[in-house]
């Protein structure tokens, strides 16, 4: 295993905000579809400190568009996608947690993707990177676990894909975490949610700087396409309500009341288009298909005849299920599920459902409730670490 | 005997125990604590909740007036319900869910024919606000009113069977008062049930 970052600094009493790292792992990787990355890369910011007993991490694993940074500002002054979260005194309280954020192989944010180069052909791999599984990022995941010497997380923390990755954990990886914490998440997407993968896809697809994927060879990306994908997404994750109480029908540019309308943009318009572009600037179109693909894929009971009971026999950990009100793309029904599972399959599970009118998104943004049942559960659990009296 | 060692007498160890309504999670700790049971909470009181989390009791947001048709026939030895059922809006329907549900249902109530509450109907021709059911008639949350006895007749319609029952009065148990004429002098009645 080569460390292109120094080790000692894992060892003792390491304390920063925002570190960025890397590791590039020389051990294969068999991912689901048999193929074998025989090296990979992940990036990974670490927050707070790790405790000598090495108890005290915790996994926060990203979403669909997510990456590394997760909390504290980069080098651009940029708050992480959880900022609000994690940090000191915050729900996940990097003053008693060590807090581990990785992008993950196939994302676009430095870690190995269709947007790195394949050694073996001195190219980008682009279209050609691997389909990946949840269960590939769990994998990797447990590469960088034992990089940092850490035997089990306190915690593995996700929303929407990163809640999966927090079930995949506690299926197939009992013994190395003592809690999950799901939030919006499913045991496998609906129709629905597939339907609207295939769109974005096909926007993407449909871009004449698409080049079948090849496009970073022809030193172009597909920004049209791309920016297409993630409005559609943008609108999904939102609620009708929170759209409506934040632009209305506000006219941004030109005049609902004159004869010529053609000059009027709404607020919303001007948004979704911001959104969209500044998506298109950032992020990989080839990863976007790949990890749209790895959602619909996903389907925690499917090796278990279709039994979630039954995938969760093995696990062992205290589960906390978090749902928001207004989330019609994973719904409170969805984690109704993933909760009655568990306390048929008799584990330890709480669950909760906030009530926000801010849609999917609800995972990312603050909420009292939301924070204050984080908070709570992760204080069992750092009391259960210090062996007090559960 | 105090309520919770009343109850946790009927309840084995190590068994799988639902409470319905289980506030931040007091009981259900103390039934853990002492029995090893597997033991789910339900609740829908935000600031509650986060008490049992706290405590590491499991505990899950769901409405009793909405249903508990998501948990399964016989997935709990016990489902318990303390000082709720007053509260629900169709209190003999969610009776029969806990008895699908489990194979056994113990439940607490006040009991209204408390001589307090008679006395005070009575006199001052007023509903009566006492230490144990202290809201104005307007603010309750408890939205029936029975007495153990109208509670024993409902059983018989509704088939279910009353295994065990304790009354647990105020300063009148001293005397076995409540014992004796528990309807006039048992606050809080206990009912183990079953189907």
């Amino acid at each position: 295993m080569q460390n292109e970052m120094n080790e000692k600094s894992f060892n003792d009493g390491l304390h920063a905000d925002a570190l960025t790292h890397e590791v590039t792992f020389e051990d294969p990787l068999t991912l689901a579809c048999g193929l074998i990355l025989p090296t990979h890369k992940l990036v990974f910011e670490t927050y707070g400190t790790l405790n000598k007993g090495r108890n005290n991490a915790i996994l926060i694993c990203h979403a669909l568009s997510g990456n590394q940074h997760a909390a504290g500002l980069n080098t651009e002054g940029r708050p992480g996608w959880w900022d609000h979260y994690i940090g000191p005194d915050k729900p996940i309280d990097t003053n008693k947690f060590f807090v581990v954020c990785p992008n993950n192989i196939g994302s676009c944010f430095g870690s190995t993707g269709p947007n790195t180069i394949n050694e073996d052909t001195d190219k980008s791999w682009g279209p050609d990177f691997p389909p990946l599984e949840v269960s590939d990022w769990v994998n990797s995941q447990v590469f960088l676990m034992e990089y940092l010497k850490i035997k089990c997380w306190s915690a593995v923390i996700g929303g929407s894909l990163g809640g999966m990755q927090a079930m995949h954990w506690a299926v197939s990886h009992s013994n190395r975490l003592k809690s999950a914490v799901v939030i919006a998440a499913s045991l496998k997407l609906s129709a629905q949610n597939i339907a609207f993968n295939e769109v974005a896809r096909r926007a993407i697809m449909s871009d004449p700087d698409f080049h079948d994927g090849a496009y970073l060879d022809q030193d172009i990306t597909p920004k049209q396409g791309l920016a297409l994908a993630r409005m559609i997404g943008h609108l999904t994750y939102l609620s009708d309500s929170a759209l409506g109480r934040k632009f209305g029908r506000l006219v941004r540019n030109g005049d609902l009341d004159a004869a010529e309308k053609a000059l009027v943009e709404f607020e919303i318009s001007s948004y979704l288009n911001y959104q969209g572009d500044k998506f298109a600037d950032n992020f990989d179109a080839n990863s976007y298909i790949l990890i749209t693909k790895m959602l619909d894929y996903f389907d925690l009971a499917q090796s278990f005849n279709d039994e979630a009971v039954d995938a969760f026999s093995k696990s062992s950990c205290n589960f906390l299920i978090v749902s928001f009100s207004s989330d019609w793309r994973f719904s409170p029904q969805c984690s109704k599920e993933i909760t009655d599972a568990l306390i048929e399959a008799n584990k330890n599970v709480s669950y909760l459902q906030i009530d926000s009118d801010q849609g999917h998104d609800a995972f990312l943004l603050p909420n009292r409730r939301y924070e204050d049942g984080l908070r709570a559960f992760l204080f069992a659990t750092s009391n259960h670490l210090n062996g007090a009296v559960k | 005997m105090n309520i919770t060692a009343l109850i946790s007498n009927w309840i084995e160890s190590k068994s799988r125990l639902l409470d319905l309504g289980c506030g931040d999670g007091s009981l259900l700790k103390t039934l853990i604590d002492q029995l090893q049971v597997r033991g789910y909470g339900l609740e829908i009181d935000p600031v509650s909740i986060n008490n049992c989390i706290r405590k590491g009791i499991n505990v899950i947001e769901q409405d009793l007036n909405s249903g508990l048709t998501n948990l399964n026939d016989g997935s709990f030895d016990t489902v318990l319900m303390t000082q709720t059922l007053q509260s629900l809006r169709y209190p003999h329907l969610v009776l029969d869910e806990m008895l699908r549900i489990g194979d056994q249902a113990i439940i607490t109530f006040p009991n209204f024919g408390h001589w307090r509450t008679r006395a005070s109907l009575l006199f001052n021709g007023r509903m009566p606000v006492t230490k144990q059911l202290s809201y104005q008639w307007y603010d309750t949350p408890n939205i029936h009113f029975f007495t153990y006895k109208d509670f024993e007749t409902l059983c018989v319609e509704r088939q279910i069977k009353i295994v065990g029952r304790v009354f647990v009065g105020g300063y009148s148990s001293t005397l076995g008062m409540d014992r004796v004429w528990p309807n006039l002098f048992a606050q809080t009645a206990i009912y183990r049930l079953r189907k």
